[in-house]
């Protein structure tokens, strides 16, 4: 089968952002950018699944501005074999970005879909959930262990292989274990793999690998807003309190002047 | 907006005994939504299997004028295939009810399933609103809590997931039997909606005495300081004292001290209790999104640098070892 990884490009995670000073939004002029970490775990997933034979072909794609072809090209080097870009000025809101991602699920037919749970920019955590919506398909999201299965068709009609995918969720108080019939939508945890890093020879042989480039009109998707940003504002400011100098003069301070225990 | 008619649908989050804090605090947010300066009708809607329990408890809230039960044990695991299109179909079936918002707590739950309800209805979603501003404009934390967002929506139904951080937990009042609760039994839909090409296979839950996270006043939280897991309990230690619930970060539950569902942070629970306390946790900007608005903060660190210093109302530098032990007697 095909699998095909959706990636985002993003500010580094590790970048302290500043809130433009007209509210439009946050600087990214000169900001290190990088992929999401959640989307470096899936095209890592997506490799690893290659590697135990159960995919032949990784597609990896993104959409957004020119600039995110930058990650393509990286996870090119982790180990995916081809990228589309879909070509639009800014990042659409994740409806849309569904919609897009499923117009390439009909060209292309993959077994297994893998995105992030959430973009760090954002921190929706929508698209997963809303493609497999529009595609009717199941999903497994936030995924701390992915299991491909091949078993008997009960179902006669069938020639006796039916492939389905074993997704162990993180839950609110714990694990949790889906079975979800292919295609399948999985959306992926921290804790799904380690991501490896690219070696150069792999990142020279990226360059090599083919990079499409398709736009929301050629794929028949209409760009819509549903939401607006009315400004974007920096968080209330914490400031830091002060240093006690022993565990009884902490206790009397929690006791007294603070008086939470 | 045009002048459709308001009303709000609350998706309850329980485990068919008792309803979840997350979602007492989500009808507290879907009552500050309001037109012309008057509560928006709140329905609440409950899908489980012989939950009558958490029916029973929702009805004693007076701020909720209906409560829709769907009992069957096809909803047994809420599984989002077909919970989502049952919500769908509540919202376009069902005695012409139509609602203009849907509300969900920010659990796993409800980021599981609402996306999907949205989609199905062609809207976007708000994500971990944490203030609501009027019935089109809400605000929500971006970039880890590092900004905030003013957020207008144009869809004609508004579906939204709550930070429980941000609310109060509404209360019920047991004494009061609240005339215009009602329910209605949806036993017989038409045909239950079974999930297509998904099954539930099997649940490890975290069994603990200690109080939820989200739901604690005192939250005790561990890091890589702790060196061990035998090191980690002294932070159970100490929240066993004080009534509290235990939190890690990241690199705490990824050295295997404590189980994941403990993490608190961006990828994790977002608390504000009244008391949080951080041992051996340098405060990573991921770890700060999900314990910043806590009402006072105490820093435990060996490290006088750690970034965590810089948001504590309270830091004590030193051996976490010589420290804890005696925090623990002294309180």
């Amino acid at each position: 089968m095909k699998v095909l990884v959706a990636i985002k490009r993003v500010i580094d995670p590790y970048v302290k952002i500043r809130v433009k000073s007209d509210g439009s939004g946050v600087e990214t002029n000169n900001v290190k950018m990088t992929m999401n970490p959640f989307c470096e775990i899936a095209v890592e997933e997506a490799v690893r699944l290659k590697e135990a034979g159960h995919a032949e072909e990784i597609i990896v794609v993104s959409v957004g501005d020119k600039s995110c072809q930058e990650q393509l090209r990286t996870a090119l080097a982790l180990g995916a074999d081809r990228a589309i870009h879909i070509d639009i000025p800014s990042s659409p809101e994740p409806l849309v970005v569904a919609k897009l991602l499923r117009a390439v699920m009909v060209i292309e037919d993959p077994g297994i879909v893998l995105l992030g749970k959430q973009s760090i920019d954002t921190d929706n955590n929508q698209v997963a959930q809303m493609l497999a919506a529009i595609t009717q398909r199941p999903q497994g999201t936030f995924a701390s262990e992915v299991t491909v299965v091949s078993e008997e068709s009960p179902v006669s009609e069938s020639n006796g292989q039916s492939n389905a995918v074993l997704v162990t969720r993180e839950i609110d108080g714990g694990l949790e274990t889906v079975k979800l019939n292919l295609p399948a939508i999985i959306s992926t945890d921290l804790r799904l793999n380690e991501p490896r890093y690219a070696s150069l020879p792999n990142i020279m042989k990226a360059k090599r690998k083919p990079l499409d480039v398709i736009t929301p009109e050629e794929l028949g998707v209409a760009v819509t807003l549903h939401q607006e940003v009315l400004d974007v504002m920096s968080p209330p400011e914490r400031v830091a309190g002060v240093m006690v100098n022993s565990v009884s003069e902490l206790v009397e301070k929690l006791k007294n002047e603070a008086k939470v225990i | 907006m045009g002048d459709k008619k308001l009303a709000t649908l609350v998706i309850a989050e329980h485990d068919n005994k008792s309803v979840s804090v997350d979602t007492l605090r989500t009808i507290n947010a879907a009552t500050e939504i309001m037109s012309e300066n008057k509560q928006v009708e709140i329905t609440v809607l409950v899908i489980g299997f012989h939950c009558e329990s958490v029916v029973e408890s929702i009805r004693h809230i007076s701020a909720v004028s209906n409560v829709l039960v769907v009992n069957s044990d096809v909803y047994q695991h809420l599984l989002a295939e077909n919970v989502s299109a049952l919500i769908v179909h509540v919202c376009k079936e069902h005695i012409g009810n139509d609602y203009s918002h849907i509300l969900a707590p920010a659990t796993t739950f409800g980021k599981n399933i609402t996306p999907r309800v949205a989609a199905l209805l062609d809207v976007g979603q708000l994500s971990d609103v944490i203030g609501i501003e009027s019935p089109d404009v809400v605000i929500r934390p971006i970039y880890a809590g590092n900004a905030l967002v003013r957020v207008k929506s144009n869809d004609e139904i508004k579906v939204m997931t709550i930070r429980s951080a941000a609310f109060d937990a509404i209360t019920t009042n047991d004494s009061v039997e609240p005339p215009h609760a009602f329910c209605i039994e949806m036993n017989r839909l038409d045909n239950y909606i079974l999930a297509e090409s998904s099954e539930f296979v099997s649940q490890q839950k975290v069994v603990s005495a200690r109080p939820e996270l989200p739901a604690a006043s005192v939250v005790i939280s561990g890091g890589r300081g702790l060196g061990s897991k035998e090191g980690f309990e002294l932070v159970e230690q100490l929240a066993d004292k004080l009534g509290g619930a235990i939190g890690a970060s990241r690199a705490a539950v990824d050295a295997g001290f404590v189980s994941n569902d403990l993490q608190v942070g961006q990828t994790g629970k977002i608390v504000a209790p009244d008391l949080y306390i951080a041992v051996g946790i340098s405060g990573a900007i991921q770890h700060l999104a999900g314990m910043k608005d806590s009402k006072v903060i105490v820093a435990i660190n060996s490290d006088p640098e750690a970034p965590i210093f810089q948001i504590a109302d309270y830091g004590l530098v030193g051996d976490l070892f010589e420290i804890m032990p005696e925090l623990i007697r002294s309180v």
